[in-house]
């Protein structure tokens, strides 16, 4: 059998309830991380990120993959099981990939000034992912939380374009995490 | 046991996804009201068909659900609605605020404090603060596009002009993280200091306008109003008839045609939960644990 029709939600409306709970946690409190769980999407991919595009991905959401993750075996799963249209970077609504393959991030849709949710979503794979490193204060966060972002001046100049801006969820293995473009983010 | 003939919280799959990105393109703008293809759903418009597509798209199995009416769970409205999810969804139901996780409100915020992890759902008729002031859509946009929110503050002026005061009281308009100016839903002006830096997450949908907004928790929302004239949260002048309280939302309810009235508090679950504690108001009757 064609590994492509394996590794879907067995139970589709109960799982992807519970990952968009965990992925709507995650955006709305930026530092908090929780654990995906349901899918088994072949490798490059993590749990996570294939968990989060089948509970959010679908027949009208243009999806880019960005570097190893442009492969046959992500593409095959991926058309299978969500649908979504694989396109180039100017017309992506969803983009996946590593941090670096995703560069340059200018080259993504940051939504426009009458309507700002018309901004690309990053889910970005990362080697490791823990509450702590950078700083990030603003919506969603009592005082203050930590963070291991990939860097800090990208997410900085992401901040100064708001309302306009993408948003990243964060994926390792089973993690997840998010940073909404609302988010101030700063150095330790 | 939820009704096998409906997917999980009615809605279809696609349907959901739609109105889960949607709500996570709100929760990243506070404020800003994201567009969504609003479904129709088994209600008529003006009974919460906003609402109850963003509850159905976060509800999971282990949710308890509460759904409140002008802060009453016996009503109409609110007793529809928990059976459409009981039924759809099978989720618990509770009417005790600090036991629900999520909460589907009409026009109140509850007067118990809510916690992290609590989903606020209001139900919103008309989502967009400057619509009364200017009907066509083109412009109230553009007017949000570039901060240009002088005409809400004129008619909080005319307010002033014509009775002296902000006579604004219910949908108060607030402005969100000192961006966008936010409808609060017809939630009494009371309840908008409880909008701000609150533990839980809140979310608004409006059906029949298929808008949705978030307040993420935590986030700074401010009242407008003018510094010679603050704003003012507002109440009738009185405690409640039934428990006492003196510090909650109070309805004025009409006791007979000679002028009859007393004043109970809005929120049920404050009101029951205080009676049940020993409180008493000027009217009210001692309440014997578990009986009417």
């Amino acid at each position: 059998m064609n590994d492509a029709l394996l590794g879907g939600f067995v139970d589709a409306a109960v799982q992807s309830s519970h990952a968009f709970r965990a992925a709507l946690t995650v955006l709305s409190q930026p530092g908090e991380i929780r654990e995906l769980h349901g899918a088994v999407p072949p490798a490059p991919l993590s749990v996570a990120a294939g968990v989060l595009l089948l509970t959010l991905c679908d027949g009208t959401t243009p999806l880019h993959l960005a570097g190893a993750y442009d492969c046959a075996s992500v593409r095959d799963w991926i058309t299978f099981h969500c649908g979504a249209p694989l396109v180039s970077v100017e017309a992506a609504v969803f983009a996946l990939g590593d941090w670096v393959a995703l560069q340059p991030l200018g080259q993504f849709a940051i939504g426009l000034p009458d309507y700002p949710d018309r901004a690309v979503t990053l889910i970005v794979e990362m080697p490791a992912l823990e509450a702590k490193g950078a700083v990030l204060r603003g919506p969603g966060i009592a005082d203050a939380a930590y963070l291991s972002l990939p860097e800090v001046a990208a997410f900085q100049a992401n901040r100064a374009l708001f309302p306009l801006g993408f948003d990243c969820f964060f994926t390792c293995g089973a993690k997840v995490a998010a940073l909404p473009r609302s988010t101030h983010v700063e150095a330790v | 046991m939820s009704d096998q003939a409906y997917n999980f919280a009615y809605l279809d799959e696609q349907t959901k996804r739609m109105i889960r990105r949607a709500i996570l393109k709100g929760v990243a703008v506070p404020g800003y009201q994201v567009p969504f293809a609003s479904r129709e759903m088994p209600m008529p418009y003006g009974w919460g068909t906003g609402g109850v597509q963003v509850t159905a798209a976060c509800l999971t199995p282990d949710d308890t659900l509460k759904v409140i009416d002008q802060g009453a769970d016996d009503t109409t409205n609110a007793v529809s609605i928990r059976k459409f999810f009981q039924r759809t969804a099978g989720v618990a139901v509770t009417e005790a605020t600090a036991d629900a996780t999520l909460i589907q409100t009409r026009h109140r915020i509850p007067e118990a404090a809510l916690t992290t992890g609590q989903i606020l759902v209001y139900q919103v008729p008309i989502p967009e603060p400057l619509r009364f002031l200017e009907p066509r859509e083109t412009e109230t946009r553009k007017m949000h596009e570039l901060e240009e929110y002088g005409l809400i503050h004129v008619k909080l002026y005319e307010d002033i002009a014509r009775h002296g005061t902000i006579a604004t009281s219910y949908a108060y308009p607030v402005k969100v993280e000192g961006r966008y100016v936010m409808d609060p839903s017809p939630i009494p002006k009371f309840d908008n200091p409880k909008l701000s830096n609150s533990p839980a997450l809140q979310l608004f949908g409006a059906g029949r306008e298929q808008r949705i907004y978030a307040l993420p928790p935590f986030t700074h929302v401010v009242s407008l109003d003018f510094d010679d004239h603050p704003f003012e949260p507002s109440k009738a002048p009185h405690d409640c008839d039934l428990c006492g309280a003196g510090e909650s939302y109070l309805d004025e309810v009409i006791t007979d045609d000679q002028g009859g009235r007393m004043f109970v508090c809005s929120d049920t679950d404050f009101c029951r939960t205080r009676c049940e504690a020993g409180h008493l108001g000027a009217l009210g009757v001692p309440v014997l644990k578990g009986g009417a």
